[in-house]
């Protein structure tokens, strides 16, 4: 269907195209229109994000998922010496930019009600945002990538600087410098990877390609350096513990939007960042860090999903909740073995979806109430009683109960884990029942119990803006879950060429 | 010996020209005296450009005056440069001196002045050239320092500025007369020659070369020579430090790089160490000094000390690359072209912070910024973000290019350190972000000449990588390789 189309780039930039003729607008229009322009620019917005969706729908549909090869390719000279603009999906990326093209337009739409100040410069940045996201997800070339990777930070440190709660300033401040901090660390092994493909290739051939990289053999001592950089630079964008502790922050204080696309997409990127990268570059330090990996991982369920039990700030329970559940996306991943790594893209794929919808059933009771405190609610199932029902399917997917799509992400990635050690399947398993003990707590404070606090009399359920950000995410959660083949499918052949790849090389050396 | 010809005054059409204009210059700002400040201004702006120009244009390379004076693609590039951000610095500065009551046209002498010197540096193949030059410049910085004599502040800088310069030409020049001691000559190219042949290297030589690089070291304010720069940034006229941070220092690295590719080539252990040294503690100390300031502009000092320790690192790799010095030259010059773009584009906006009360300097005078003047704000936010090195901005590529051939040449610690002291660096670009956006408003600013807001948003509109284009990139890219490749 897109043949000689550089659909990529299409979808890549429409949103930013849109966001910078919005701000030519405003500054063209005189001072009463200029209003005119801020009113509009939600419906703008929600327009550009909304054919962005459907480009993807097509650019998903029209994907051969039976071939392993990157698909939609472009190249075009760039940089020179070898840094090239090139883009391209496989069956490991090309969800991802559903994923992100499916929840922009909901973020979009719930926050055309909940912000109140400066609409205009928040839609550009969220438009921005997406460009950048769906960005990270086409690039197939390091440089780009990097770009694409880094560049989500600067939105976003907007976005929660500017319209966030009482300590954004703290939150934004964090979560730029940690994540930024990971980042340089990678852009050195990236420079190093660019000079040692020169060495191997020739000075003239030196390549910043990531398909050609991925062919590369570095030696061993190099590929641990390499492997903890970019292990850095991903850990805290996951995040894992113990370099968690800015998601919290970075949650509780942005807005509502903020953190749906902070839990649906930006966490992806680590997960992606060590399927693109540290499995096929360093496939020896992979299997060599698999063990740490591991333990950091089922530490990082079991304590978080401790420490979310404790919380008494909704947001911040569900952002404790997402790291535990990136817990089982490294985990799988670095078990190396199909089951262990379809899990993880599928519990990837999974996790945005239910916690952007957890975020956004936070949101809605905090614009009628304005506080996140779990002790303020109880017993809202007398006044909002399709909120409950909503906000119960989300709670259940979140658990991980079959049926909802949470589940065959946690199954797949703790079968995967147990073939290469049980043990650590056990910690996951545990870590499972955790979750039901915090989320189900959280649910019985806030939706079932007395009504407590007479402020909430009368609180109105939810509204059709709100059903119409529910309802998508709600089929979507079931859906997945009754019928997996929906993303493994797509995701199959690539898994598999990885996993072939990685094996190949770690026979060969 | 060679000849002396007419042809050869083709090489330094540029200089000639200035040096031809300015005396009349002074006489029509002497002798006119309604209107002369200007029509100084506009003239030397124009021949300003006609200096940056003329290289390209006459396309002439070789060498006059037996090899002193020399013209290659390095020295053009270098020099278009030069002549173009004296030329926008020169033409912004106008409304601020107005307002100052300062508008002289001393000022514009004193401008060519400098870029002449800057111009001989560039070329100079000949340790006395390369001294005539540094001084001239020198010289004309110092008072463009203390241009606001009544200013405590700014008769402060220049003394200091004064003061320590002298001093580290002094080591300059002891450096050079070590040098012309142990090998006997003053000539670039016969001093490259003579210490080609042997095989250790003579200490003398050694601790001359040392000294010399001390004394440049002082001129790009790399640590730890770099304790005057706050200070002069900060009490200098805005206008001056606008300039003060771009050409000079540019001027002073393309020095280092002809001295460290030419004469001292075959030397290379001897000046790599010293380079990586200076390096470090520039971004060490840039990024950690630049912590705690409250003065935009004392923070900019900080922030070129920062970063001409990355363009160092660049020029460090040239010693030990594997492909050839040239990537590490090119690295330097892309560097340093985008860093001027950048540096240029937010002394534009600092010069904008204005109330009906006077210019201000303070970081906290820009709190709540983008609720009154949000196209100033993206500006100089675009602009913060370039400077701390984070894609998708120029800022990014020009560290990209600078660090990539260090790696190549072995320094990959040397690099991660880069990296590592770029975060403390991020802290503060973001805290002047955090400012704008996050903080409640302050001030509203006077509105601002075009002059001001053109050249702001032209160098962030420059940022964008969309000018990355092939299209775009390509012919820039052929400059600056042709530059790079001419000195090896």
């Amino acid at each position: 269907m897109f043949t000689g189309v550089p659909i990529l780039s299409i979808i890549t930039f429409i949103p930013l195209l849109a966001a910078v003729a919005l701000m030519i607008m405003s500054r063209l229009a005189p001072a009463d229109g200029k209003a005119q322009i801020a009113k509009n620019a939600p419906r703008v917005a929600l327009v550009t994000t909304l054919a962005v969706l459907g480009l993807s729908l097509l650019l998903v549909l029209d994907f051969d998922r039976t071939t392993a090869d990157y698909q939609f390719v472009e190249n075009v000279a760039w940089l020179g010496g070898g840094i090239n603009y090139r883009m391209g999906v496989d069956g490991i990326s090309v969800l991802f930019i559903l994923l992100t093209a499916f929840l922009t337009p909901l973020c979009i739409i719930s926050s055309a009600k909940s912000v109140k100040s400066r609409m205009l410069e928040y839609m550009v940045a969220f438009l921005i945002l997406e460009t950048l996201m769906i960005g990270v997800f086409c690039a197939l070339d390091m440089v780009l990538f990097y770009i694409f990777f880094e560049g989500v930070l600067l939105p976003m440190f907007i976005i929660i600087g500017v319209w966030g709660g009482k300590d954004k300033v703290y939150a934004a401040y964090k979560f730029f410098l940690y994540t930024f901090l990971g980042s340089v660390l990678m852009l050195a092994a990236m420079l190093w990877l660019y000079y040692y493909s020169g060495q191997v290739l020739g000075a003239e051939n030196a390549t910043t390609d990531i398909a050609q990289l991925a062919k590369l053999d570095i030696p061993l001592g190099a590929q641990t350096w390499l492997w903890l950089a970019f292990f850095a630079s991903f850990a805290v964008k996951m995040p894992m513990w113990p370099v968690h502790t800015w998601l919290p922050d970075a949650h509780v204080q942005a807005p509502t939007a903020g953190s749906v696309i902070l839990a649906g997409i930006l966490l992806k990127l680590g997960g992606y960042g060590f399927l693109r990268f540290s499995l096929p570059f360093f496939p020896d330090a992979s299997l060599y860090f698999a063990p740490l990996i591991f333990w950091l991982s089922v530490i990082g369920i079991i304590y978080t999903s401790l420490v979310a039990y404790r919380q008494t700030d909704m947001k911040k329970l569900i952002a404790y909740s997402s790291v535990a559940h990136m817990g089982f996306v490294t985990m799988g991943i670095f078990a190396l073995n199909v089951q262990g790594l379809q899990g993880a893209l599928f519990q990837m794929i999974s996790h945005g979806i239910i916690s952007g919808a957890l975020f956004f059933a936070v949101g809605i009771i905090y614009d009628r109430m304005h506080t996140r405190e779990i002790a303020f609610y109880g017993g809202i199932v007398k006044y909002m009683p399709m909120y409950a029902a909503v906000f119960m399917l989300f709670t259940m997917a979140n658990v991980g109960l079959p049926g909802t799509s949470g589940f065959v992400g946690e199954i797949l990635t703790m079968v995967g884990a147990y073939q290469v050690n049980p043990w650590i399947a056990f910690g996951a398993a545990t870590g499972m029942i955790l979750s039901a003990v915090y989320a189900l707590h959280l649910y019985r404070e806030v939706v079932f119990g007395e009504v407590k606090n007479e402020k909430l009399e009368g609180i109105k359920d939810m509204s059709v803006r709100e059903i119409v950000i529910m309802a998508p995410l709600a089929v979507l959660t079931i859906l997945l879950g009754v019928y997996p083949s929906l993303i493994t499918d797509i995701t199959a052949v690539s898994v598999d060429a990885l996993l072939a790849d990685v094996n190949a090389k770690l026979a060969g050396g | 010996m060679q000849e002396f010809s007419f042809e050869q005054l083709s090489f330094l059409t540029g200089e000639l020209v200035l040096a031809l204009t300015v005396g009349e210059l002074l006489l029509i700002g002497i002798f006119v005296k309604k209107r002369g400040v200007s029509i100084v201004r506009y003239a030397s702006i124009a021949v300003l450009l006609i200096f940056a120009f003329s290289g390209f244009i006459l396309n002439g390379t070789g060498s006059a005056f037996n090899g002193a004076f020399i013209s290659d693609d390095f020295s053009q590039y270098v020099k278009a440069l030069i002549g173009v951000t004296a030329a926008v610095t020169l033409w912004f500065s106008r409304d601020w001196f107005k307002r100052e009551n300062l508008d002289q046209y001393e000022y514009s002498i004193l401008m060519i002045f400098a870029v002449l010197g800057m111009g001989i540096m560039v070329s100079a193949g000949n340790l006395l050239t390369m001294y005539i030059g540094l001084e001239m410049q020198a010289l004309a910085l110092y008072v463009m320092a203390a241009f606001n004599r009544d200013s405590l502040r700014a008769s402060e800088a220049g003394l200091k500025y004064f003061v320590l310069g002298a001093l580290s030409s002094g080591m300059l020049l002891y450096g050079m007369s070590l040098i012309y001691g142990f090998t006997g000559t003053l000539s670039f190219a016969q001093i490259a020659s003579v210490l080609g042949g042997q095989e250790d290297v003579n200490m003398g030589i050694v601790a001359g070369l040392v000294f010399m690089l001390a004394g440049l070291a002082f001129k790009i304010s790399a640590a730890p020579f770099h304790m005057w720069t706050p200070d002069v940034y900060e009490g200098a006229p805005t206008p001056v430090t606008a300039f003060f941070a771009g050409a000079p220092k540019l001027a002073a690295l393309a020095l280092i790089t002809r001295l460290i590719t030419g004469p001292f080539e075959d030397i290379s252990q001897s000046w790599v160490q010293v380079l990586v040294v200076l390096a470090v503690m520039s971004m060490v100390i840039g990024a950690f000094g630049a912590l705690m300031q409250t003065n935009i502009k004392r923070l900019m000092g900080y922030s070129s000390i920062a970063n001409m320790g990355y363009a160092l690192v660049a020029l460090a790799s040239v010693g030990g690359a594997s492909v050839g010095g040239a990537a590490g030259v090119s690295g330097m010059l892309i560097f340093m072209s985008i860093y001027l773009v950048t540096v240029v584009g937010v002394f534009a906006a600092i010069l904008q912070m204005r109330t009906r009360d006077g210019a201000l300097e303070g970081i906290a005078d820009l709190a709540g910024l983008s609720k009154s003047n949000l196209p100033l704000s993206l500006v100089i936010t675009m602009l913060m973000f370039s400077l701390a090195g984070i894609p998708f901005f120029l800022g990014f590529f020009g560290k990209w290019f600078a660090l990539a051939p260090a790696v190549d040449a072995g320094l990959i610690w040397l690099v991660v350190i880069a990296l590592l002291s770029s975060v403390v660096g991020a802290f503060y670009y973001l805290r002047i972000v955090k400012t704008i956006w996050f903080d409640d408003q302050a001030h509203t600013f006077v509105k601002a000449p075009s002059s001001l807001t053109y050249i702001s948003s032209a160098s962030a509109l420059l940022l964008f990588p969309i000018l990355l284009l092939p299209f775009a990139t390509a012919p820039a890219r052929a400059l600056i390789e042709a530059a790079s490749a001419s000195l090896f």
